[in-house]
């Protein structure tokens, strides 16, 4: 129980990189993997600033700022220089891990002997319980902030900026600068579920970034295919069930784990995963 | 109000597949003109009118609207001047967006689109009056997704989106091509009606003469990337449909 409780607590941490996804890949149909690079910087802030006695409060616009400039650079890459997003985002990814090893200092930071923000709440017994209302409290904040942004004059120009070009530019707004937004808050939320995730664990390490992309991906992908069988048109509850499928995402491989895969082979069971959300629909819609 | 001088547009040039869409092009379009442009496919009428949203630049020469020189300024800058009804219906809206969506950006048309929720009932309420004007019965969809609908309710309202905001120019790009005749006669009327009321610049290209004979107040025929021909509102109702069809033989 302990052992799925915590891996649901991951996948809240995680959820936050999810709806960045969600915002790249389904509102600007951009696909940007910044991703790996961006969620490690997130961590490897936050572990650098916890353990000079910074106060969260302070961590957290940071950890954002960080986040925001990668999907910044990214963004004009892309837009600037007209470089296929996949490749801007490989090129800043790339670069990035150079960056976090420099603001690391070594290739990994332990946070054990340092507040974090799982410590915020002593409510219940159990430190697992306090942990996961503070995903859940983190995460409600963020999701909120995320529905209202998306439902203002703005956020209806952000979703019409991937739905039809043409069209934004004919009312008055310049897709560049929406695209940049996006990349920026996209990768704010990346980073932000490298902020939780570095507590969560009690280390950030270098390498803890790789491939977590598809993490992400797969989690998009479960709460996608999920809002479409549902017909789901409202935007707060979409976003619930980008959260909802990365927490199924971590539920799967915890229950590979408890079926005895070594943990060694966990991204390759992640790949796998994913392989399996691409492809088993293809499969069954050729056979139709 | 637009002013084109010496336009010349050339695509892929020094390439094998070189094409001057525009050559030399100066017109004069005055305040309150309807302009019907009709034209062979590929003699320039949608280059044309690129030019003048600022979707495309010219390879040559200058454009001014209302005296301000616009020749470089990208097409999201130009459109507080103008509203636009694309060729393909799907091309002037957002299909997963509701109506209500679309016409709240198309309220937004000449300033910011702000960190606030702009749709509240009384906005919902003028929506929902604008469009159960167009007597489509769409009235009350309005949370609909855009792209349910028809190519013939998209294109009207489209059109009755380029009202929801102050609009001077009115650009048409073939806006009944996709539809059905009776679409195309709503779509049509619905244009008509809006550039009388408001009083708007217009620039109607067409393939259906009749539509061309039947509408505006000045008529131009390109050919190969020029102005063949230019009717004042005078010599284009004395035209006759049988000598229009001639044009093209
Ligand atoms: N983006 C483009 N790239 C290359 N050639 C183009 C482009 N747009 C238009 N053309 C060419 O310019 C010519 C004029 O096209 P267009 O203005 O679309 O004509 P019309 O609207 O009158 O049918 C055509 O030969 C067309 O192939
Ligand atoms: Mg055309």
């Amino acid at each position: 129980m302990e052992f799925y409780l915590s891996a649901l607590v991951l996948g809240l941490c995680l959820s936050s990189m999810a709806l960045g996804i969600f915002i790249t890949m389904k509102i600007f149909r951009i696909p940007d993997i910044t991703t790996d690079g961006s969620y490690t910087l997130g961590a490897a802030v936050t572990a650098v600033l916890l353990t000079r006695q910074w106060p969260l409060a302070a961590i957290i616009p940071v950890t954002m700022i960080a986040g925001a400039l990668a999907g910044i650079l990214t963004g004009l890459v892309h837009t600037r220089l007209k470089i296929d997003a996949l490749l801007a985002g490989i090129l800043v990814m790339t670069g990035l891990y150079s960056v976090n090893l420099n603001v690391l200092g070594r290739s990994n930071i332990p946070l054990l002997e340092v507040q974090t923000i799982f410590n915020a709440l002593s409510i219940f017994e159990k430190p697992l319980h306090n942990e996961l209302w503070v995903g859940l409290l983190f995460l409600g904040l963020i999701s909120g902030l995320l529905a209202y942004m998306l439902r203002t004059d703005f956020g209806i120009a952000m979703r019409a900026t991937g739905n039809s070009e043409s069209m934004t530019r004919a009312l008055g707004i310049n897709p560049d600068a929406m695209k940049i937004t996006g990349l920026a808050i996209a990768n704010v939320l990346t980073a932000l579920s490298g902020f939780l995730v570095a507590q969560y664990q009690n280390f950030t390490d270098i390498n803890m970034g790789i491939g977590i992309v598809l993490v992400g991906l797969g989690s998009v992908l479960i709460g996608d295919a999920l809002i479409n069988w549902l017909g789901i048109k409202i935007i707060w509850v979409q976003l619930l069930f980008i959260m909802g499928g990365s927490i199924l995402f971590q539920m799967m491989l915890a229950v590979a784990l408890s079926l005895g895969v070594n943990p060694s082979l966990l991204k390759l069971i992640t790949a796998v995963f994913v392989l399996a959300i691409v492809g088993i629909p293809r499969l069954m819609a050729r056979r139709e | 109000m637009i002013e084109l001088s010496h336009i010349t547009k050339v695509f892929n040039r020094g390439q094998a597949n070189e094409v001057a869409a525009l050559q030399d092009v100066n017109l004069q379009i005055g305040e309150g003109e309807f302009v019907v442009l009709v034209g062979a496919n590929g003699s320039g009428k949608t280059t044309l009118l690129n030019i003048i949203a600022g979707a495309e630049f010219p390879s040559e020469g200058a454009i001014q609207i209302h005296g301000e020189e616009v020749t470089r300024v990208p097409e999201h800058k130009r459109s507080r001047w103008m509203a636009r009804v694309f060729q393909n219906p799907l091309g002037g809206t957002a299909p997963e967006l509701s109506i209500l969506s679309n016409f709240r950006l198309a309220a937004l048309r000449t300033s910011r689109k702000k960190l606030v929720i702009g749709i509240n009932e009384a906005f919902k309420a003028s929506v929902r009056e604008k469009i159960a004007g167009l007597d489509m019965g769409l009235e009350n969809k309005l949370s609909q997704p855009m792209g349910s609908l028809s190519g013939g309710q998209r294109q009207a309202l489209t059109l009755l989106m380029s009202t929801m905001d102050h609009t001077d120019i009115l650009l048409l790009d073939e806006p009944t091509a996709a539809l059905d005749p009776r679409s195309a006669e709503i779509v049509m009327q619905a244009a008509q009606k809006i550039i009388q009321d408001y009083g708007l610049t217009t620039l109607f290209i067409t393939h259906n003469l009749r539509d061309a004979h039947r509408y505006g107040n000045r008529l131009i025929h390109m050919v190969e990337g020029r102005v063949a021909r230019d009717l004042n509102a005078e010599a284009k109702s004395k035209l006759k449909l049988q000598e229009m069809y001639e044009w093209f033989e």
